[in-house]
């Protein structure tokens, strides 16, 4: 990702940003309200067009116009703080939905899948569970499952631990980090600095739309050079 | 007159469930024909008084009214077919279909709807040459015509309005999973959304049957038409509030409970959100 810019009108978010995140690393990204985390890791799939720069993922090049976005999107898998399943569907239905409808899979092959993933999550019996019967730790689960039963090459977390009580935080953590053991390459937005520091291979911290500090969880968590990771580090432990 | 005002009152007035939990709406308005078939026939005592005259009419006007309901059905056939995708235009991505389909809906809605009817019946031939083959055009299918273009507009509004109810996060989702416009619509938020259509498209299919009377001005005999032949073809003046009321009552038998189960729906949208 280089120089990456984005404005949503006339308002700047990101005021170029590079970073490189390599493949089977899990990074995370720290910063404070409104430093622009969720609007740049929508940028890496496309979700939000960047204004200027340019983010390579997996071999290609986001802000090529030529680019199919739903390739882009079946490379790269995103859960979001609010879950968002599908109310409508159940648990099951959710995991299968896109690898169904989207990739065109057979149906039996996709379930098959579907129940392993909910199995990885610890979700077995809410098969049919619709999400309104789900609590808020079972449905982030059910949504990495969700991601995740497309095969993605890298996985964006928002915050999703962020609405979610200290236990069920730790049932999604333990998820995320399963997965990061396996080698998915995964970039978080999180404040969860324990997880951050057991987990990570590097930390950014973002401020204002720029990239403040970069390096290994130790560095920027514990010895941060720069004022204002300080700053806030401060506040927030 | 006034009596059946009183009549038609309720005698007590519960504040917001009053609409669904009130039975003495249907039973005041039977009270109130009761009471001007009397009405009719006490000054009638030498001449046929208008028992006779409707159960002479009746069956008549009642094959009228069922021409209006099958009228209505049709239109909202053919209005939903027109609508739903005008509606799915109103929330297109390029701004040409999105303006288009925006003046389309706004002009049809905002038409009265005779005038319209008026133009379609006047407009439109009375066959249509499509390739080699005619295609007959008769009175009533113009009729129907004329009265869907109004319900589509109304339609693609109900449209527009529910799909737009769904919250972003789940256009988000669907498209973080790398499904397109299109199957985000069908599979995701058209399913969401549906639910939330239909009271106001049931609320609008009862305006639509009670504005199916309108076809009787441009000449075509449903229950309306009929019951005016009868009228005058009797020169009873006085038959009037009966046969009226006759008619309006078949109306009403069709169309309030189509409003009461609307507002169930929609409490129990209300209550599951
Ligand atoms: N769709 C949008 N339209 C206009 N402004 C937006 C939009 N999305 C985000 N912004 C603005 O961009 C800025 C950064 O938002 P962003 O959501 O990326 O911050 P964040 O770092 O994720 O904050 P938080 O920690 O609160 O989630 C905010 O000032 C926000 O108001
Ligand atoms: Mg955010």
């Amino acid at each position: 990702m280089r120089d990456v810019e984005k404005s949503f009108g006339a308002v700047p978010v990101l005021r170029g940003v590079s970073l490189t995140v390599h493949r089977g690393e899990t990074v995370c990204i720290i910063g404070p309200s409104g430093s622009g985390k969720s609007t740049l890791l929508r940028c890496i799939n496309g979700l939000v067009p960047i204004t200027a720069g340019s983010i390579t993922v997996a071999g290609r090049e986001v802000n090529d116009p030529k680019l199919d976005p739903l390739a882009l999107r079946r490379d790269v898998g995103i859960v979001f703080q609010q879950y968002n399943l599908f109310p409508h569907r159940t648990a099951l239905q959710n995991i299968m939905m896109a690898p169904v409808h989207v990739l065109g899979q057979d149906r039996a092959s996709v379930e098959t899948r579907a129940r392993a993933l909910l199995a990885k999550v610890r979700l077995t019996d809410k098969a049919d569970g619709f999400p309104g019967e789900l609590s808020g730790g079972q449905q982030q689960r059910v949504a990495i499952a969700r991601a995740l039963a497309m095969n993605p090459k890298v996985m964006l977390f928002d915050e999703v631990t962020a609405a979610l009580d200290p236990e069920t935080k730790k049932e999604v953590l333990v998820t995320i980090q399963e997965l990061a053991g396996e080698g998915m390459t995964c970039i978080l937005v999180t404040h969860e600095m324990g997880f951050a520091r057991r987990v990570a291979d590097q930390v950014f911290f973002t401020d204002g739309g720029v990239l403040v500090e970069e390096g290994p969880p130790e560095q920027v968590l514990d010895a941060p050079r720069e004022a204002r990771t300080r700053d806030f580090l401060d506040k927030i432990l | 007159m006034t009596h059946l005002s009183v009549l038609c009152k309720p005698r007590r007035l519960p504040a917001i469930r009053a609409p669904l939990a009130w039975p003495g709406l249907p039973v005041g308005v039977a009270l109130a024909f009761v009471a001007s078939v009397a009405w009719a026939q006490a000054g009638a005592a030498v001449r046929p008084g208008p028992i006779e005259a409707i159960l002479r009419w009746g069956p008549l006007i009642f094959g009228g009214f069922l021409f209006n309901v099958l009228t209505s059905v049709l239109s909202m056939t053919v209005g939903t077919a027109l609508g739903a995708p005008l509606g799915l235009l109103l929330i297109a991505p390029g701004r040409l279909p999105r303006g288009i389909s925006w003046a389309v809906t706004q002009f049809f809605r905002n038409a009265p709807w005779l005038v319209l009817l008026f133009y379609v019946m006047f407009l439109l031939p009375f066959e249509l040459h499509v390739g080699g083959v005619t295609i007959p055009l008769p009175d009533w299918a113009k009729a129907v015509l004329g009265l869907s273009l109004p319900v589509a507009a109304n339609v693609a509004e109900i449209v527009r309005g529910a799909l737009q109810s769904i919250p972003e996060p789940q256009w988000s989702a669907a498209a973080g999973l790398a499904f397109g416009r299109l199957q985000t619509i069908r599979l995701i938020i058209l399913p969401q959304a549906i639910r939330r259509m239909l009271p106001p498209w049931m609320n609008l299919y009862a305006i639509l049957t009670m504005a199916t009377t309108l076809i009787s001005i441009v000449g075509i005999q449903d229950g309306l038409t009929i019951t005016r032949a009868a009228i005058s073809s009797d020169a009873r003046p006085e038959m009037m509030l009966p046969l009226y009321l006759f008619l309006l009552l078949l109306f009403f038998v069709y169309c309030y409970p189509i409003a009461r189960a609307t507002l169930a729906l929609e409490r129990r949208l209300l209550v599951r959100g």
